[in-house]
Protein backbone atom coordinates (compact mmCIF):
# COMPACT_ATOMS: atom_id res chain seq x y z
CA UNK A 1 0.00 0.00 0.00
CA UNK A 2 1.19 3.46 -0.75
CA UNK A 3 0.48 6.58 1.27
CA UNK A 4 -3.06 7.04 -0.03
CA UNK A 5 -3.88 3.47 0.99
CA UNK A 6 -4.17 2.39 -2.63
CA UNK A 7 -2.80 -0.98 -3.74
CA UNK A 8 0.30 -1.02 -5.92
CA UNK A 9 -1.00 -3.94 -7.94
CA UNK A 10 -4.32 -5.32 -9.11
CA UNK A 11 -5.72 -7.90 -6.68
CA UNK A 12 -4.24 -11.36 -7.23
CA UNK A 13 -7.56 -12.76 -8.45
CA UNK A 14 -7.84 -9.89 -10.96
CA UNK A 15 -4.33 -10.59 -12.23
CA UNK A 16 -4.99 -14.31 -12.63
CA UNK A 17 -8.23 -13.55 -14.51
CA UNK A 18 -6.43 -11.05 -16.72
CA UNK A 19 -3.70 -13.39 -17.90
CA UNK A 20 -5.94 -16.43 -18.16
CA UNK A 21 -8.43 -14.53 -20.30
CA UNK A 22 -5.67 -12.89 -22.32
CA UNK A 23 -4.44 -16.33 -23.34
CA UNK A 24 -7.97 -17.59 -24.03
CA UNK A 25 -9.02 -14.54 -26.04
CA UNK A 26 -5.89 -14.55 -28.15
CA UNK A 27 -6.24 -18.30 -28.77
CA UNK A 28 -9.90 -17.75 -29.65
CA UNK A 29 -9.10 -15.00 -32.16
CA UNK A 30 -6.51 -17.18 -33.88
CA UNK A 31 -8.80 -20.23 -33.89
CA UNK A 32 -11.60 -18.12 -35.35
CA UNK A 33 -9.62 -16.54 -38.14
CA UNK A 34 -7.98 -19.89 -39.00
CA UNK A 35 -11.13 -21.98 -39.08
CA UNK A 36 -13.08 -19.82 -41.51
CA UNK A 37 -10.18 -20.03 -43.96
CA UNK A 38 -9.65 -23.78 -43.63
CA UNK A 39 -11.38 -26.77 -45.19
CA UNK A 40 -9.27 -29.45 -43.49
CA UNK A 41 -9.12 -28.07 -39.94
CA UNK A 42 -12.52 -26.38 -39.91
CA UNK A 43 -14.39 -28.97 -37.90
CA UNK A 44 -11.64 -29.56 -35.35
CA UNK A 45 -11.34 -25.82 -34.71
CA UNK A 46 -15.10 -25.13 -34.53
CA UNK A 47 -15.40 -27.89 -31.94
CA UNK A 48 -12.93 -25.97 -29.72
CA UNK A 49 -14.27 -22.51 -30.66
CA UNK A 50 -17.80 -23.07 -29.29
CA UNK A 51 -17.05 -24.30 -25.72
CA UNK A 52 -14.06 -21.94 -25.40
CA UNK A 53 -16.35 -19.04 -26.29
CA UNK A 54 -18.82 -20.02 -23.59
CA UNK A 55 -15.99 -20.37 -21.06
CA UNK A 56 -14.90 -16.83 -21.96
CA UNK A 57 -18.46 -15.59 -21.46
CA UNK A 58 -18.60 -17.16 -17.97
CA UNK A 59 -15.19 -15.77 -17.04
CA UNK A 60 -16.17 -12.34 -18.40
CA UNK A 61 -19.17 -12.31 -16.04
CA UNK A 62 -16.97 -13.30 -13.08
CA UNK A 63 -14.44 -10.68 -14.11
CA UNK A 64 -17.02 -7.91 -14.36
CA UNK A 65 -18.33 -8.66 -10.86
CA UNK A 66 -14.76 -8.82 -9.57
CA UNK A 67 -13.97 -5.51 -11.28
CA UNK A 68 -16.89 -3.81 -9.55
CA UNK A 69 -15.83 -4.91 -6.08
CA UNK A 70 -12.07 -4.41 -6.10
CA UNK A 71 -9.98 -1.28 -5.68
CA UNK A 72 -7.70 -0.58 -8.61
CA UNK A 73 -4.10 0.52 -8.31
CA UNK A 74 -3.72 4.16 -9.37
CA UNK A 75 -2.48 5.16 -12.81
CA UNK A 76 1.21 6.02 -12.73
CA UNK A 77 1.98 9.77 -12.80
CA UNK A 78 3.57 9.26 -16.22
CA UNK A 79 0.10 8.89 -17.75
CA UNK A 80 -1.52 12.11 -18.90
CA UNK A 81 -5.20 12.64 -18.25
CA UNK A 82 -5.90 12.08 -21.95
CA UNK A 83 -4.06 8.78 -21.82
CA UNK A 84 -6.00 7.80 -18.71
CA UNK A 85 -9.29 8.56 -20.42
CA UNK A 86 -8.23 6.54 -23.45
CA UNK A 87 -7.14 3.67 -21.21
CA UNK A 88 -10.51 3.62 -19.41
CA UNK A 89 -12.33 3.72 -22.74
CA UNK A 90 -10.35 0.79 -24.14
CA UNK A 91 -10.95 -1.17 -20.93
CA UNK A 92 -14.71 -0.65 -21.33
CA UNK A 93 -14.46 -1.64 -24.98
CA UNK A 94 -12.60 -4.85 -24.10
CA UNK A 95 -15.19 -5.76 -21.47
CA UNK A 96 -18.01 -5.08 -23.93
CA UNK A 97 -16.39 -7.29 -26.57
CA UNK A 98 -15.69 -10.10 -24.10
CA UNK A 99 -19.44 -10.28 -23.56
CA UNK A 100 -20.60 -9.37 -27.05
CA UNK A 101 -18.55 -11.87 -29.05
CA UNK A 102 -19.69 -15.05 -27.26
CA UNK A 103 -23.28 -13.77 -27.02
CA UNK A 104 -23.39 -12.88 -30.72
CA UNK A 105 -21.86 -16.28 -31.52
CA UNK A 106 -24.44 -18.10 -29.40
CA UNK A 107 -27.26 -16.00 -30.86
CA UNK A 108 -26.00 -16.52 -34.38
CA UNK A 109 -26.00 -20.31 -34.01
CA UNK A 110 -29.49 -20.11 -32.49
CA UNK A 111 -30.78 -18.00 -35.40
CA UNK A 112 -29.07 -20.39 -37.84
CA UNK A 113 -31.04 -23.37 -36.47
CA UNK A 114 -27.82 -25.01 -35.28
CA UNK A 115 -27.56 -27.10 -32.12
CA UNK A 116 -25.14 -25.38 -29.72
CA UNK A 117 -22.91 -28.33 -28.93
CA UNK A 118 -20.41 -27.98 -26.11
CA UNK A 119 -18.93 -31.45 -25.60
CA UNK A 120 -20.34 -34.98 -25.60
CA UNK A 121 -24.12 -34.77 -25.24
CA UNK A 122 -23.89 -31.37 -23.48
CA UNK A 123 -25.40 -28.52 -25.44
CA UNK A 124 -26.95 -25.13 -24.74
CA UNK A 125 -30.48 -23.97 -25.54
CA UNK A 126 -31.04 -21.42 -28.31
CA UNK A 127 -31.24 -17.80 -27.14
CA UNK A 128 -32.91 -16.50 -30.31
CA UNK A 129 -35.54 -17.86 -32.69
CA UNK A 130 -34.37 -19.43 -35.97
CA UNK A 131 -34.39 -16.66 -38.56
CA UNK A 132 -32.28 -16.46 -41.75
CA UNK A 133 -31.91 -12.67 -41.87
CA UNK A 134 -30.99 -12.52 -38.20
CA UNK A 135 -28.46 -15.30 -38.69
CA UNK A 136 -26.80 -13.50 -41.62
CA UNK A 137 -26.68 -10.23 -39.67
CA UNK A 138 -25.20 -11.81 -36.54
CA UNK A 139 -22.72 -13.88 -38.54
CA UNK A 140 -21.35 -10.66 -40.10
CA UNK A 141 -21.42 -8.89 -36.74
CA UNK A 142 -19.41 -11.72 -35.19
CA UNK A 143 -16.61 -11.23 -37.73
CA UNK A 144 -16.58 -7.44 -37.40
CA UNK A 145 -16.48 -7.60 -33.59
CA UNK A 146 -13.70 -10.19 -33.71
CA UNK A 147 -11.53 -7.93 -35.87
CA UNK A 148 -12.37 -5.02 -33.57
CA UNK A 149 -11.30 -7.10 -30.56
CA UNK A 150 -8.04 -8.03 -32.27
CA UNK A 151 -7.36 -4.37 -33.09
CA UNK A 152 -8.17 -3.31 -29.52
CA UNK A 153 -5.83 -6.00 -28.25
CA UNK A 154 -3.03 -4.73 -30.52
CA UNK A 155 -3.52 -1.16 -29.26
CA UNK A 156 -3.55 -2.42 -25.65
CA UNK A 157 -0.36 -4.45 -26.22
CA UNK A 158 1.36 -1.53 -27.98
CA UNK A 159 0.51 0.84 -25.13
CA UNK A 160 1.80 -1.54 -22.49
CA UNK A 161 5.00 -2.20 -24.44
CA UNK A 162 5.43 1.54 -24.93
CA UNK A 163 5.25 2.06 -21.18
CA UNK A 164 7.49 -0.92 -20.43
CA UNK A 165 10.21 -0.17 -22.96
CA UNK A 166 10.09 3.55 -23.71
CA UNK A 167 8.56 5.33 -20.71
CA UNK A 168 9.94 2.64 -18.37
CA UNK A 169 7.51 3.56 -15.61
CA UNK A 170 6.92 -0.05 -14.48
CA UNK A 171 3.24 0.20 -15.45
CA UNK A 172 3.20 -3.51 -16.19
CA UNK A 173 4.12 -4.30 -12.57
CA UNK A 174 0.52 -3.49 -11.66
CA UNK A 175 -0.65 -6.57 -13.57
CA UNK A 176 2.41 -8.79 -13.05
CA UNK A 177 1.99 -12.35 -11.85
CA UNK A 178 5.73 -12.60 -11.49
CA UNK A 179 7.78 -11.08 -8.62
CA UNK A 180 8.53 -7.39 -9.21
CA UNK A 181 11.13 -5.08 -7.80
CA UNK A 182 10.01 -2.36 -5.44
CA UNK A 183 8.88 0.84 -7.09
CA UNK A 184 11.57 3.48 -7.15
CA UNK A 185 10.73 6.32 -4.77
CA UNK B 1 15.29 4.33 -27.92
CA UNK B 2 15.10 3.54 -31.64
CA UNK B 3 15.95 -0.07 -30.90
CA UNK B 4 13.26 -0.29 -28.23
CA UNK B 5 10.71 1.21 -30.60
CA UNK B 6 11.73 -1.34 -33.21
CA UNK B 7 11.17 -4.14 -30.70
CA UNK B 8 7.60 -2.91 -30.14
CA UNK B 9 6.93 -2.70 -33.87
CA UNK B 10 8.31 -6.20 -34.44
CA UNK B 11 6.23 -7.75 -31.62
CA UNK B 12 2.96 -6.04 -32.48
CA UNK B 13 3.50 -6.28 -36.25
CA UNK B 14 4.50 -9.92 -35.94
CA UNK B 15 1.34 -10.86 -34.08
CA UNK B 16 -0.81 -8.94 -36.58
CA UNK B 17 0.98 -10.60 -39.52
CA UNK B 18 0.56 -14.07 -38.01
CA UNK B 19 -3.14 -13.37 -37.51
CA UNK B 20 -3.62 -12.33 -41.13
CA UNK B 21 -1.50 -15.27 -42.30
CA UNK B 22 -3.74 -17.70 -40.39
CA UNK B 23 -6.75 -16.03 -41.97
CA UNK B 24 -5.37 -16.81 -45.42
CA UNK B 25 -4.66 -13.18 -46.34
CA UNK B 26 -1.24 -14.01 -47.76
CA UNK B 27 -2.35 -17.12 -49.67
CA UNK B 28 -5.30 -16.05 -51.83
CA UNK B 29 -4.84 -19.05 -54.14
CA UNK B 30 -4.98 -21.73 -51.44
CA UNK B 31 -8.20 -23.75 -51.50
CA UNK B 32 -10.55 -22.30 -48.87
CA UNK B 33 -14.28 -22.55 -48.15
CA UNK B 34 -14.70 -19.14 -49.79
CA UNK B 35 -12.93 -20.24 -52.94
CA UNK B 36 -14.96 -23.46 -53.12
CA UNK B 37 -18.26 -21.57 -52.96
CA UNK B 38 -17.02 -18.81 -55.30
CA UNK B 39 -16.28 -21.56 -57.82
CA UNK B 40 -19.76 -23.04 -57.44
CA UNK B 41 -21.16 -19.59 -58.18
CA UNK B 42 -18.83 -19.17 -61.12
CA UNK B 43 -19.67 -22.56 -62.66
CA UNK B 44 -23.44 -22.52 -62.04
CA UNK B 45 -24.12 -18.82 -62.23
CA UNK B 46 -25.50 -16.90 -59.29
CA UNK B 47 -28.75 -18.13 -57.79
CA UNK B 48 -29.32 -15.99 -54.69
CA UNK B 49 -31.00 -17.67 -51.76
CA UNK B 50 -30.34 -21.22 -52.96
CA UNK B 51 -27.91 -23.84 -51.71
CA UNK B 52 -24.76 -23.65 -53.82
CA UNK B 53 -24.92 -27.41 -54.36
CA UNK B 54 -27.96 -29.70 -54.30
CA UNK B 55 -29.83 -26.49 -55.14
CA UNK B 56 -33.07 -28.08 -56.38
CA UNK B 57 -35.06 -29.86 -53.71
CA UNK B 58 -38.15 -30.35 -51.58
CA UNK B 59 -38.52 -30.55 -47.82
CA UNK B 60 -39.83 -33.62 -46.06
CA UNK B 61 -40.70 -34.73 -42.57
CA UNK B 62 -41.51 -37.94 -40.76
CA UNK B 63 -39.98 -40.03 -38.02
CA UNK B 64 -37.35 -42.63 -37.30
CA UNK B 65 -38.35 -45.70 -35.34
CA UNK B 66 -35.32 -47.32 -33.72
CA UNK B 67 -35.50 -51.09 -33.11
CA UNK B 68 -32.74 -51.01 -30.47
CA UNK B 69 -30.21 -52.99 -32.54
CA UNK B 70 -27.93 -49.96 -32.72
CA UNK B 71 -27.52 -49.66 -28.93
CA UNK B 72 -24.70 -52.22 -28.88
CA UNK B 73 -22.84 -50.18 -31.50
CA UNK B 74 -23.43 -46.59 -30.40
CA UNK B 75 -24.54 -44.85 -27.23
CA UNK B 76 -26.34 -42.20 -29.34
CA UNK B 77 -29.82 -41.66 -27.89
CA UNK B 78 -31.31 -42.05 -31.39
CA UNK B 79 -30.62 -45.81 -31.29
CA UNK B 80 -32.58 -46.49 -28.09
CA UNK B 81 -35.85 -48.22 -28.97
CA UNK B 82 -38.47 -45.62 -29.82
CA UNK B 83 -39.41 -42.90 -32.21
CA UNK B 84 -37.74 -39.57 -32.96
CA UNK B 85 -39.06 -36.85 -35.31
CA UNK B 86 -37.13 -36.27 -38.51
CA UNK B 87 -36.91 -33.29 -40.86
CA UNK B 88 -35.26 -33.65 -44.23
CA UNK B 89 -34.86 -32.75 -47.83
CA UNK B 90 -34.71 -34.62 -51.14
CA UNK B 91 -32.57 -32.88 -53.74
CA UNK B 92 -30.63 -33.22 -56.96
CA UNK B 93 -26.88 -32.67 -56.98
CA UNK B 94 -25.63 -29.60 -58.78
CA UNK B 95 -25.93 -25.90 -58.31
CA UNK B 96 -28.80 -25.25 -60.75
CA UNK B 97 -32.03 -24.72 -58.80
CA UNK B 98 -34.20 -24.93 -61.93
CA UNK B 99 -32.45 -27.76 -63.81
CA UNK B 100 -34.76 -30.35 -65.35
CA UNK B 101 -34.86 -33.68 -63.49
CA UNK B 102 -32.76 -36.36 -65.19
CA UNK B 103 -32.18 -40.07 -64.63
CA UNK B 104 -28.48 -39.86 -63.85
CA UNK B 105 -28.38 -36.70 -61.78
CA UNK B 106 -27.24 -37.72 -58.32
CA UNK B 107 -30.17 -37.75 -55.87
CA UNK B 108 -29.71 -36.86 -52.24
CA UNK B 109 -31.53 -37.38 -48.98
CA UNK B 110 -30.61 -35.03 -46.15
CA UNK B 111 -31.95 -35.72 -42.67
CA UNK B 112 -32.11 -34.09 -39.27
CA UNK B 113 -32.98 -36.47 -36.42
CA UNK B 114 -34.34 -34.53 -33.42
CA UNK B 115 -33.22 -36.48 -30.38
CA UNK B 116 -35.32 -36.22 -27.20
CA UNK B 117 -32.47 -34.69 -25.17
CA UNK B 118 -32.13 -31.84 -27.67
CA UNK B 119 -29.18 -33.31 -29.54
CA UNK B 120 -29.31 -33.50 -33.32
CA UNK B 121 -28.00 -35.88 -35.93
CA UNK B 122 -27.72 -34.41 -39.40
CA UNK B 123 -26.74 -36.49 -42.37
CA UNK B 124 -26.46 -35.77 -46.09
CA UNK B 125 -26.59 -38.93 -48.20
CA UNK B 126 -26.42 -39.63 -51.93
CA UNK B 127 -27.83 -42.40 -54.14
CA UNK B 128 -24.36 -43.44 -55.34
CA UNK B 129 -22.40 -46.35 -53.84
CA UNK B 130 -19.14 -44.40 -53.48
CA UNK B 131 -18.16 -40.75 -53.84
CA UNK B 132 -16.33 -39.59 -56.97
CA UNK B 133 -13.28 -37.99 -55.36
CA UNK B 134 -11.40 -38.51 -52.11
CA UNK B 135 -10.21 -34.99 -51.25
CA UNK B 136 -11.40 -31.40 -51.20
CA UNK B 137 -8.85 -30.58 -53.88
CA UNK B 138 -10.23 -33.40 -56.03
CA UNK B 139 -13.75 -32.08 -55.59
CA UNK B 140 -12.64 -28.59 -56.57
CA UNK B 141 -10.69 -29.86 -59.59
CA UNK B 142 -13.71 -31.85 -60.74
CA UNK B 143 -15.94 -28.80 -60.36
CA UNK B 144 -13.58 -26.72 -62.49
CA UNK B 145 -12.97 -29.48 -65.09
CA UNK B 146 -16.67 -30.21 -65.60
CA UNK B 147 -17.67 -26.55 -65.95
CA UNK B 148 -19.29 -25.97 -69.32
CA UNK B 149 -17.02 -24.33 -71.88
CA UNK B 150 -18.68 -21.02 -72.84
CA UNK B 151 -18.01 -21.78 -76.53
CA UNK B 152 -19.64 -25.23 -76.70
CA UNK B 153 -21.84 -25.27 -73.59
CA UNK B 154 -20.22 -28.61 -72.71
CA UNK B 155 -17.26 -29.52 -70.51
CA UNK B 156 -13.90 -29.24 -72.26
CA UNK B 157 -12.79 -32.86 -72.95
CA UNK B 158 -9.11 -31.90 -72.65
CA UNK B 159 -9.66 -30.46 -69.17
CA UNK B 160 -11.70 -33.51 -68.18
CA UNK B 161 -9.03 -35.98 -69.26
CA UNK B 162 -6.32 -33.96 -67.48
CA UNK B 163 -8.48 -34.08 -64.36
CA UNK B 164 -8.94 -37.87 -64.65
CA UNK B 165 -5.20 -38.32 -65.02
CA UNK B 166 -4.59 -36.29 -61.86
CA UNK B 167 -7.37 -38.09 -59.98
CA UNK B 168 -7.35 -41.76 -61.00
CA UNK B 169 -9.85 -42.48 -58.22
CA UNK B 170 -12.48 -40.60 -60.24
CA UNK B 171 -12.84 -42.96 -63.24
CA UNK B 172 -12.74 -45.99 -60.92
CA UNK B 173 -15.52 -44.56 -58.76
CA UNK B 174 -17.50 -43.52 -61.82
CA UNK B 175 -17.34 -47.09 -63.12
CA UNK B 176 -18.85 -48.40 -59.87
CA UNK B 177 -21.53 -45.70 -59.94
CA UNK B 178 -22.56 -46.29 -63.55
CA UNK B 179 -22.76 -50.07 -63.06
CA UNK B 180 -25.87 -49.45 -60.95
CA UNK B 181 -29.19 -49.19 -62.79
CA UNK B 182 -31.03 -45.87 -62.44
CA UNK B 183 -34.02 -46.34 -60.17
CA UNK B 184 -37.38 -44.79 -61.00
CA UNK B 185 -37.24 -41.98 -58.46
CA UNK B 186 -36.50 -40.73 -54.98
CA UNK B 187 -38.67 -43.40 -53.33
CA UNK B 188 -36.84 -46.52 -54.53
CA UNK B 189 -33.30 -45.17 -54.22
CA UNK B 190 -30.70 -46.17 -51.63
CA UNK B 191 -28.93 -43.22 -50.01
CA UNK B 192 -25.39 -43.78 -48.76
CA UNK B 193 -23.42 -41.85 -46.14
CA UNK B 194 -20.39 -42.25 -48.47
CA UNK B 195 -17.97 -40.95 -45.83
CA UNK B 196 -17.00 -43.25 -42.98
CA UNK B 197 -17.90 -42.32 -39.40
CA UNK B 198 -17.20 -43.83 -35.99
CA UNK B 199 -19.73 -45.30 -33.61
CA UNK B 200 -18.85 -45.25 -29.91
CA UNK B 201 -20.89 -47.45 -27.55
CA UNK B 202 -21.50 -47.16 -23.80
CA UNK B 203 -18.44 -49.32 -23.09
CA UNK B 204 -16.27 -46.96 -25.12
CA UNK B 205 -15.74 -49.39 -28.00
CA UNK B 206 -15.20 -47.54 -31.27
CA UNK B 207 -16.05 -49.08 -34.65
CA UNK B 208 -15.75 -47.55 -38.12
CA UNK B 209 -19.11 -47.44 -39.90
CA UNK B 210 -20.83 -46.34 -43.06
CA UNK B 211 -24.59 -46.20 -43.26
CA UNK B 212 -27.30 -46.30 -45.89
CA UNK B 213 -31.01 -45.61 -46.11
CA UNK B 214 -32.29 -48.67 -48.01
CA UNK B 215 -35.81 -48.30 -49.45
CA UNK B 216 -38.69 -50.57 -48.45
CA UNK B 217 -40.22 -49.57 -51.80
CA UNK B 218 -39.33 -52.08 -54.50
CA UNK B 219 -37.05 -51.18 -57.38
CA UNK B 220 -38.53 -49.89 -60.61
CA UNK B 221 -36.36 -48.88 -63.55
CA UNK B 222 -36.29 -45.22 -64.56
CA UNK B 223 -39.06 -44.42 -67.03
CA UNK B 224 -37.40 -42.93 -70.08
CA UNK B 225 -40.40 -42.93 -72.42
CA UNK B 226 -43.52 -42.03 -70.43
CA UNK B 227 -45.50 -38.80 -70.50
CA UNK B 228 -43.60 -37.74 -67.36
CA UNK B 229 -40.65 -36.93 -69.61
CA UNK B 230 -42.15 -33.57 -70.49
CA UNK B 231 -42.30 -32.59 -66.79
CA UNK B 232 -39.07 -30.90 -65.72
CA UNK B 233 -39.92 -31.81 -62.11
CA UNK B 234 -40.82 -35.42 -62.90
CA UNK B 235 -38.83 -36.95 -60.03
CA UNK B 236 -40.18 -34.50 -57.47
CA UNK B 237 -43.74 -34.75 -58.78
CA UNK B 238 -43.61 -38.55 -58.62
CA UNK B 239 -42.46 -38.31 -55.00
CA UNK B 240 -45.26 -35.87 -54.17
CA UNK B 241 -47.82 -38.16 -55.86
CA UNK B 242 -46.61 -41.19 -53.89
CA UNK B 243 -46.69 -39.31 -50.58
CA UNK B 244 -50.26 -38.21 -51.26
CA UNK B 245 -51.47 -41.81 -51.05
CA UNK B 246 -49.03 -43.45 -48.65
CA UNK B 247 -45.91 -42.87 -46.55
CA UNK B 248 -42.49 -44.11 -47.66
CA UNK B 249 -40.04 -46.20 -45.64
CA UNK B 250 -36.30 -46.75 -45.57
CA UNK B 251 -34.25 -49.10 -43.38
CA UNK B 252 -31.21 -47.54 -41.78
CA UNK B 253 -28.52 -50.11 -42.45
CA UNK B 254 -25.20 -49.66 -40.65
CA UNK B 255 -22.18 -51.39 -42.18
CA UNK B 256 -19.41 -52.16 -39.70
CA UNK B 257 -15.87 -51.79 -40.99
CA UNK B 258 -13.01 -54.11 -40.14
CA UNK B 259 -9.47 -53.02 -39.33
CA UNK B 260 -7.85 -52.05 -42.62
CA UNK B 261 -11.06 -50.97 -44.34
CA UNK B 262 -10.50 -47.55 -45.89
CA UNK B 263 -12.11 -44.83 -43.76
CA UNK B 264 -10.26 -41.85 -45.24
CA UNK B 265 -11.21 -42.52 -48.88
CA UNK B 266 -14.88 -42.21 -49.84
CA UNK B 267 -14.22 -43.55 -53.37
CA UNK B 268 -13.32 -47.02 -52.10
CA UNK B 269 -16.12 -49.47 -51.28
CA UNK B 270 -15.79 -51.80 -48.32
CA UNK B 271 -15.80 -55.57 -48.97
CA UNK B 272 -19.40 -56.77 -49.51
CA UNK B 273 -19.24 -59.37 -46.69
CA UNK B 274 -19.01 -56.76 -43.92
CA UNK B 275 -21.54 -57.08 -41.11
CA UNK B 276 -24.69 -55.03 -41.71
CA UNK B 277 -27.11 -54.10 -38.94
CA UNK B 278 -30.64 -52.83 -39.52
CA UNK B 279 -31.04 -50.29 -36.71
CA UNK B 280 -34.48 -48.91 -37.50
CA UNK B 281 -36.92 -47.56 -40.03
CA UNK B 282 -37.35 -44.06 -41.42
CA UNK B 283 -40.89 -43.11 -42.36
CA UNK B 284 -41.40 -40.07 -44.59
CA UNK B 285 -45.02 -38.95 -44.57
CA UNK B 286 -45.03 -35.28 -45.48
CA UNK B 287 -43.59 -33.20 -48.31
CA UNK B 288 -43.46 -29.42 -48.54
CA UNK B 289 -42.05 -26.84 -50.93
CA UNK B 290 -38.89 -25.05 -49.84
CA UNK B 291 -40.83 -21.80 -50.18
CA UNK B 292 -42.87 -22.53 -47.05
CA UNK B 293 -40.77 -25.03 -45.08
CA UNK B 294 -38.33 -24.08 -42.29
CA UNK B 295 -36.10 -26.88 -43.62
CA UNK B 296 -34.94 -24.49 -46.34
CA UNK B 297 -32.96 -22.72 -43.62
CA UNK B 298 -31.25 -25.79 -42.22
CA UNK B 299 -27.64 -26.60 -43.01
CA UNK B 300 -27.26 -30.37 -43.35
CA UNK B 301 -23.68 -30.33 -42.07
CA UNK B 302 -22.63 -34.02 -41.86
CA UNK B 303 -20.57 -33.34 -38.74
CA UNK B 304 -23.53 -32.25 -36.61
CA UNK B 305 -23.58 -35.50 -34.68
CA UNK B 306 -24.94 -36.71 -31.35
CA UNK B 307 -22.72 -38.14 -28.64
CA UNK B 308 -21.97 -41.71 -29.75
CA UNK B 309 -21.34 -40.85 -33.41
CA UNK B 310 -18.16 -39.09 -34.56
CA UNK B 311 -16.47 -38.27 -37.83
CA UNK B 312 -13.70 -40.44 -39.26
CA UNK B 313 -10.32 -39.43 -40.68
CA UNK B 314 -11.98 -38.80 -44.07
CA UNK B 315 -10.79 -35.29 -45.07
CA UNK B 316 -14.00 -34.71 -47.05
CA UNK B 317 -16.03 -34.47 -43.84
CA UNK B 318 -14.41 -31.32 -42.48
CA UNK B 319 -14.32 -29.87 -46.00
CA UNK B 320 -18.07 -30.50 -46.42
CA UNK B 321 -18.73 -28.92 -43.03
CA UNK B 322 -16.70 -25.82 -43.94
CA UNK B 323 -18.10 -25.41 -47.46
CA UNK B 324 -21.73 -26.01 -46.37
CA UNK B 325 -21.28 -23.38 -43.68
CA UNK B 326 -20.01 -20.84 -46.21
CA UNK B 327 -22.87 -21.66 -48.60
CA UNK B 328 -25.37 -21.38 -45.72
CA UNK B 329 -24.02 -18.03 -44.55
CA UNK B 330 -24.22 -16.58 -48.05
CA UNK B 331 -27.71 -17.81 -48.90
CA UNK B 332 -29.24 -16.85 -45.55
CA UNK B 333 -28.32 -13.23 -46.20
CA UNK B 334 -29.77 -13.19 -49.71
CA UNK B 335 -33.31 -12.49 -50.88
CA UNK B 336 -35.27 -15.68 -51.56
CA UNK B 337 -36.49 -16.70 -54.99
CA UNK B 338 -39.32 -19.24 -55.37
CA UNK B 339 -38.18 -22.87 -55.64
CA UNK B 340 -38.69 -24.93 -58.80
CA UNK B 341 -40.99 -27.21 -56.84
CA UNK B 342 -43.68 -24.77 -55.73
CA UNK B 343 -46.21 -24.98 -52.90
CA UNK B 344 -48.87 -25.38 -55.62
CA UNK B 345 -47.16 -28.62 -56.65
CA UNK B 346 -46.59 -30.04 -53.18
CA UNK B 347 -50.11 -29.21 -51.97
CA UNK B 348 -52.01 -30.24 -55.05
Amino acid sequence: MNMAGEPKQFAIFSRILHWLMAAMLLAMLFIGVSMVASLGDYHKLVAIHRPLGIMILILAAIRLVNRMFTTLPPFPPTMSSRERRFSSFSERLLYTLMFALPLVGWGMLSAGHYPIVMFGPVHLPPILPANPTLYALLRKTHTILAYLLFLTFLVHLSSVLFHALIVRDRLLDRMALWPTRKRPK
Amino acid sequence: MAFRLAVIVVIVGGIAALFLYKGGWFSPHALSPDMMIDTFEHVNGEHPGFRRNHAKGVCISGYFESNGNGVALSKAVVFRPGRVPVLGRFALAGGQPYAADAAHTVRSMALLFQLPDGEEWRSGMNNIPVFVVNSAQGFYDQLVASAPDPATGKPDPAKMSAFMKAHPEFPKALHLILSQPATSGFADSTYNSLNAFRFINAQGTVVPVRWAMVPAQSFKPFDTSGPAQSDTNQLFDALIAELRTNSLQWHLIVTIGQPGDPTADATLPWPPDRQKVDVGTLTVDHVESEDTSPVRDINFDPLILPDGIAGSDDPLLSARSAAYSESFTRREGEPKTPSAVSPAETER
